[in-house]
């Protein structure tokens, strides 16, 4: 437990100093959208990584979130602060509610269901012109404000990002390593042997799956009130695969993986951008070589790969 | 553990962006197009002419004395990432001026950064609420759609065809202009009788034009861009409809006759003049640039210059406009947009002023039919 805390503590120092080496660039604008990846990575790793409930529909409670905060302070006037977990609140219900039913499913059954709950999110958010603007978008979101500092530049934005950033990542770890993420990991491994020795494993899926819906919410609202516009295109199919790309990539079951899976997919785009129109190319062949070498994720992968280099292949493979 | 190896990485990927080359001299221009994705066939010919007319500037040895450089990125449509490439260009790449994005949804992400960096932004997408209300630093040379809407319902008041049927794309292009259509009907005395949408990746659209067939509808518009619109007019032509068939700016490409075929034959569209430049008169101010946009396109890329590269070639002029009379900062380039007057280029004739970013006029559009697998202006 001092082994995780004192991980955690060097962690936060890492993300609180990252922009003293970046000074206001460009790139401190990409490490504000890589903190709200990191978060929806590990509200989806929570479900995905743990619980071992697949969802293809991440996108829309993202969607939703930033929805849902923007109308509410855009169109009818709400102060930021209070929409955000308004909208988050209604989210996990709704997650909830819908979870009964859909979390019955398994396999690919679950995963069809949640990709159909997404197309339906990503519809609504196009065909309710009147509500969201449609496909054109959502403008004049109000950027948060707290004391007289409002949020709009990409250094404040930076802080305030990571600040719930963090927040979730020890909120997370905390779970993890409590009864309960102890009752999820028994359900991933086997539902019926978690059921014999008195883990409801029913309520426990749809709690999972409510909360993350709900921290994907927050990381909507976040996106809303950094971006100050919204449209569907942002919340669609493919970017609920590209989360689960940041998860499996960066390490399922692991929070810090989600970090990295989130920082790598995000980032990854940037670097390649100097190789021009070859860029996709590499950027495919990248994710498929590290799903070969790395099948743990970054996380597992990394330090495996430091330990063949530096040991001479001595690395003892636990991925 | 991993937070070291993780600090490490992240330290070594650092590296790779501080090595950043800067050249001194040419004054550089940001570009964002949507290359890839769902609009790119809005962004590659944007892109294309972007390249084309800034080589041709530099070949006749730049503006004033000084070269051109063009930064162009692709956002492959995502609003998200136009708004940290337009953030890299302006804070990396430090550029005095924004050409971009393409479609309206990213140019309304992107406005409230280039406002808060004061970098002008002239952007290539049609969207109204763009440059309504005005924003002091972006202007856009795309044609409003109500100005296309505007000549369809000009025809259709001179023939006394007051009926008609909407049959509108669900996508940005498509709410736009239905919205737009729904708003100027009474103006012209048009009543809608049916208005219904479809899907950008529908196959079929039988079901809305048999409705449509059904009522009393004399004229259908319909609004989208391909491949949708030609799947209609091939439709309305199987199932026999007679009822004339109004297309909007969006298909205004030879691709729309090739996709659609003999079904195109007597369709309608308004267009910019970029489609039938050499039937203009010689009188038409446009003319020359037209005619030598078409030329420098065939010349360069074996294709068809459309509208759409159109809007690159008149940002591109028009910050060359601005330069050429003295501007060189993004302070200056602004007020000397703002100044432009009588500008003709391939959109239009644009007039900018304080309360006018949009620029255009109505004769920015001419109808046009298509005869005989080519289009001719509609007199």
């Amino acid at each position: 437990m001092k082994r995780e805390l004192l991980k955690f503590l060097a962690f936060t120092v890492f993300v609180l100093l990252l922009p003293l080496y970046f000074q206001g660039g460009y790139l401190m604008n990409v490490l504000v959208f890589v903190g709200i990846n990191t978060m929806l990575a590990i509200a989806l790793n929570l479900l995905l990584g743990y619980a071992g409930q697949i969802s293809l529909g991440h996108a829309g409670f993202f969607g939703l979130g930033a929805y849902l905060s923007g109308i509410l302070t855009a169109t009818y006037g709400w102060n930021p602060w209070l929409a955000m977990p308004t909208a988050a609140i209604v989210v996990g219900g709704l997650a909830g509610l819908i979870g009964f039913p859909i979390l019955k499913l398994k396999g690919h059954y679950l995963a069809m269901a949640t990709l159909g709950l997404g197309i339906i999110i990503y519809i609504v958010f196009n065909e309710t012109v009147d509500l969201t603007g449609g496909p054109s978008g959502l403008s004049g979101i109000p950027n948060l404000a707290v004391a007289g500092v409002t949020f709009d530049s990409d250094v404040k934005n930076y802080y305030l990002i990571w600040g719930f950033t963090l927040a979730v990542i020890l909120f997370s770890l905390n779970l993890a390593n409590s009864r309960v993420g102890r009752a999820l990991r028994a359900v991933h491994d086997s539902e019926v042997a978690a059921r014999v020795v008195g883990v409801n494993a029913r309520i426990l899926k749809v709690q999972i799956f409510a909360l993350s819906a709900l921290l994907s919410s927050l990381a909507g609202s976040l996106y809303a009130h950094t971006m100050t516009f919204i449209s569907p295109a942002s919340f669609g199919f493919n970017f609920s695969v590209e989360l689960l790309t940041m998860v499996v990539i960066g390490g399922l079951g692991s929070v810090y993986g989600s970090f990295l899976g989130a920082a790598l997919l995000t980032l990854l785009p940037e670097f390649l951008r100097a190789a021009h129109d070859y860029d996709i190319i590499i950027y495919g062949a990248l994710l498929m070589l590290m799903v070969m070498f790395m099948p743990g994720g970054l996380v597992r992968g990394i330090p495996d790969l430091f330990r063949k280099v530096f040991k001479k292949g001595g690395g003892d493979s636990h991925a | 553990m991993n937070i070291r190896i993780l600090s490490f990485l992240f330290a070594a990927l650092a590296l790779l962006f501080s090595t950043n080359v800067f050249a001194a001299a040419p004054i550089k221009i940001g570009a964002l197009f949507a290359v890839t994705g769902p609009a790119a066939f809005l962004g590659e010919p944007e892109r294309n002419t972007a390249k084309m007319v800034v080589d041709e500037i530099n070949k006749a040895g730049g503006v004033k004395g000084r070269k051109l450089e063009l930064i162009s990125y692709d956002t492959a449509g995502d609003a998200t990432k136009a708004v940290q490439l337009a953030t890299k260009l302006i804070k990396d790449d430090k550029v005095v001026a924004i050409i971009g994005p393409s479609t309206t949804g990213e140019t309304m992400a992107v406005i409230p950064v280039v406002e808060k960096e004061q970098v002008p932004l002239i952007s290539c997408s049609a969207g109204s609420k763009i440059t309504d209300p005005v924003k002091k630093w972006v202007f856009k040379t795309a044609q409003n759609d109500s100005l296309a809407v505007g000549r369809i319902f000009d025809y259709l008041q001179k023939r006394k065809q007051t009926n008609v049927a909407l049959l509108t794309v669900s996508d940005g292009f498509g709410a736009s202009g239905r919205e737009q259509l729904k708003a100027q009907a009474s103006k012209y005395g048009i009543k809608i009788v049916s208005d219904d949408t479809y899907g950008p990746k529908d196959t079929d659209m039988t079901a809305q034009l048999t409705k449509i067939r059904g009522s009393q509808a004399q004229a259908i518009i319909c609004w989208g861009t391909n491949p949708g619109p030609a799947v209609i007019a091939k439709n309305a032509r199987q199932l026999g409809i007679k009822t004339p068939l109004f297309m909007s700016h969006g298909v205004s490409s030879k691709k729309f006759i090739e996709l659609a075929g003999d079904a195109a034959e007597g369709i309608k569209l308004p267009s910019g003049k970029v489609l039938v430049a050499d039937q203009l008169p010689n009188s038409d101010q446009q003319k020359k640039s037209l005619l030598s946009f078409v030329k420098d396109y065939q010349n360069h890329y074996k294709a068809e210059g459309d509208h759409f590269g159109g809007h690159a070639w008149d940002a591109v002029m028009l910050i060359k406009g601005a330069i050429e009379k003295g501007a060189d900062s993004a302070q200056s380039i602004r007020d000397g947009l703002e100044k432009t007057r009588g500008f003709a280029g391939i959109g239009g004739t644009f007039n900018y002023s304080a309360q006018d970013h949009a620029g255009l006029g109505k004769d920015a559009f001419v109808l046009v039919e298509v005869k005989k697998r080519d289009w001719v202006v509609v007199k």
